[in-house]
């Protein structure tokens, strides 16, 4: 976590009458996003020429779907950086969720949708938790985030072992009210031929929330300032301390909704799942153009950087690559993306 | 100038916008601040000058609602108060303008504006209203921004403290008080700068100027409290000290003879050392008389 050389720490330098307008392309360039932006595209490319079945609708069909299990955690975790903060825990915290409510369900043979109900407040619970701590301790989110990972990882094995007795949560999909979530959650429909799976169509609505919030709304106004600086967002009255419990509420949210949707579509649920995910929405974030420093970044941009990971998670698949190489090209990619997008943003800073 | 003299007539028979009385402010066995007395009315400029951990900070802390006195009381408006946070001391119409705290340098100038203030329609923000009004205030401050799209962090220093002040006038602020504006800019900014304070003062504000540098102080000060070491070494109102005797008191006079005394010992400084002797002559330092009340 410590390459801070994407993050421009330095302010760009002061201008007066003396200095001529930046072009339009340069500004465009400086938006944050644009550097992943041009990333898909060169991935895109990149695959579309060397794997054939890439080329499909229904192949891309199947790439949105994946970028969209990542990207609505995405969305929330992107706000949180701008706001300044980390979470670690959202990995496993999907998990958690997604247990909780099948467990629960489960043992006491409810509606599932009570289940669905507790998890929620559960998730919202555990951010409200990790903002909490955060915001009264001041200890660095990286490490409070760190701890509460752990904890629920460490929970999610122990409870569904000692309460299953097995690694995984029993299947729910006879008990009442599963078929009513799972047409919520982790439906589908066709276009075209093409089939479209439902949390795509949740994702592009929540990254345009998301974007909404940020650039229309007050709150989005506070979320820039928490992150860009605490201190002075203080001073002119912005409530500091709730903005980012709402931020890892939020974090929260998605979580659940995340964690619903691989609930409904396996039924079942591994107890080990999630772990290293955490790493995947920040980097997505990050590559999206938001700085690990706070205060920058765009849920747009986010939303990009998630479909690179998409794209390349199956682009190795349909390229017929040996998939023990997954992990070093998705580390390749990430990085070459995070280089050139940081190489725009400099000249597009630089130029004139 | 007749305005000032008027609403400094006005002021005498109103409340003072400002008073602290006998204040004081302890950190655990730490004294920053004892028996200060100060106050400042509408339409006027209340100057708080000190070195480096003379206390000003601590006396900012206090007055904008982040501090309460550990000793003394603390008017607004001829009603005694104990704000537990800034925002209370804003809703009094008790506005600070931080030295670096004032601005968050990546976001635009137009949204900095209106941070913590935004203007709406419903839940949305109203950009176009927020745009043109920034531009508008800041343009009657003499401040022409091509774009108030830019990150607030592009403007030279003196630009970002206008915006900053220019906000907190238009928010309505009743007293303003400045922490240390003038002190990284250069000598054309600084002039900017105290221009502002003066229309400031001119709109009716009470300002409260805190700063280390008496030069600028001085013009656009009405009275001036002088601090060390956490105590006051003086209050004066303009009309009972000299800027001179102001930049002694500031230089501090018994300090720079010590000064001169340990630069004659050293060869080649001989010449310097005689120059502040003339100069702590030439500015009439001598300690009776320098405290009033």
């Amino acid at each position: 976590m410590a390459q801070t050389a994407e993050a421009p720490v330095t302010p760009p330098p002061m201008q007066d009458e003396r200095v001529g307008r930046k072009s339009g392309l340069a500004r465009m360039l400086a938006r944050p996003g644009t550097g992943a932006l041009a990333g898909a595209i060169v991935i895109y490319v990149f695959f579309f020429i060397i794997a054939t079945p890439f080329r499909y609708a229904s192949s891309f069909s199947s790439v949105l779907y994946v970028t969209s299990t990542y990207g609505l955690m995405v969305s929330p975790i992107a706000l949180l950086m701008i706001g300044g903060e980390f979470d670690l825990s959202a990995g496993v915290a999907v998990t958690s969720s997604a247990l909780m409510a099948s467990l629960f369900s489960y043992e006491f043979t409810t509606n599932v949708w009570v289940g669905v109900l507790i998890a929620l407040v559960m998730s919202l619970a555990v951010g409200f938790a990790n903002g909490w701590i955060v915001v009264k301790t001041r200890i660095p989110s990286f490490l409070v985030t760190l701890g509460t990972f752990f904890m629920l990882q460490g929970l999610n094995l122990a409870l569904t072992q000692t309460i299953t007795n097995q690694v995984a949560s029993p299947d729910i999909s006879t008990l009442q009210g599963f078929s009513s979530a799972q047409k919520v959650f982790a439906s589908s429909f066709t276009i075209g031929g093409v089939n479209i799976r439902i949390p795509i169509i949740y994702w592009i609505v929540f990254v345009l929330i998301a974007t909404w919030i940020l650039l229309r709304t007050r709150t989005g106004n506070w979320i820039f300032s928490v992150g860009g600086s605490a201190e002075s967002a203080r001073a002119v009255g912005v409530p500091v301390a709730r903005m980012k419990i709402g931020l890892f509420m939020a974090v929260g949210l998605m979580a659940w909704f995340t964690g619903m949707h691989t609930l409904f579509q396996f039924n079942t649920i591994q107890s080990g799942e999630g772990v290293g995910n955490e790493f995947v929405y920040i980097i997505a974030a990050v590559v999206g153009g938001c700085l690990l420093t706070g205060g920058y970044g765009s849920a747009v941009g986010a939303a990009v950087g998630a479909l690179i990971f998409g794209m390349v998670n199956q682009g190795i698949v349909y390229a017929g690559w040996d998939p023990d190489w997954f992990t070093f090209f998705v580390g390749l990619l990430l990085l070459g993306a995070i280089l050139l997008n940081t190489f725009i943003r400099r000249r597009a800073e630089a130029s004139i | 100038m007749t305005s000032t003299a008027e609403s400094t007539q006005d002021t005498q028979n109103a409340q003072p916008l400002i008073r602290l009385s006998h204040a004081g402010k302890r950190y655990g066995t730490i004294i920053a601040l004892s028996d200060i007395t100060m106050e400042v009315g509408a339409g006027e400029v209340t100057c708080v000058l000190g070195d480096n951990g003379a206390g000003k900070s601590t006396l900012i802390k206090i007055i904008a609602g982040l501090h309460q006195p550990s000793s003394g009381t603390y008017e607004v408006e001829g009603t005694e108060v104990h704000f537990s946070s800034p925002r209370e001391a804003l809703e009094r119409g008790i506005a600070t303008v931080y030295q670096d705290l004032a601005v968050v340098p990546l976001m635009p100038v137009w949204r900095n504006f209106f941070l913590g203030n935004e203007a709406r329609k419903g839940i949305r923000l109203d950009i176009p209203f927020m745009k043109k009004t920034c531009k508008e205030e800041l343009a009657a401050m003499g401040i022409d921004l091509r774009d108030v799209d830019q990150p607030i962090g592009t403007l030279s220093g003196g630009e970002r403290q206008c915006v900053a002040i220019s906000r907190a006038v238009y928010f309505g602020a009743k007293v303003l008080i400045l922490d240390e504006p003038t002190a990284a800019l250069g000598v054309k900014q600084s002039g900017v700068v105290l221009k502002y304070v003066i229309q400031a003062r001119e709109r009716g504000l009470g300002v409260i100027f805190i700063t280390h540098n008496p030069h600028h102080a001085y013009p656009v000060g009405d009275r001036f409290l002088l601090l060390n070491r956490g105590r006051g070494i003086g209050y004066f109102e303009k009309d009972q000290i000299t800027r001179d005797e102001l930049t002694g008191l500031m230089a501090g006079g018994s300090e720079l003879e010590q000064l001169s005394h340990e630069l004659q010992g050293v060869s080649g400084a001989a010449g310097i050392a005689e120059e502040l002797v003339e100069d702590v002559a030439e500015l009439g330092l001598s300690k009776e008389g320098r405290h009033s009340q």
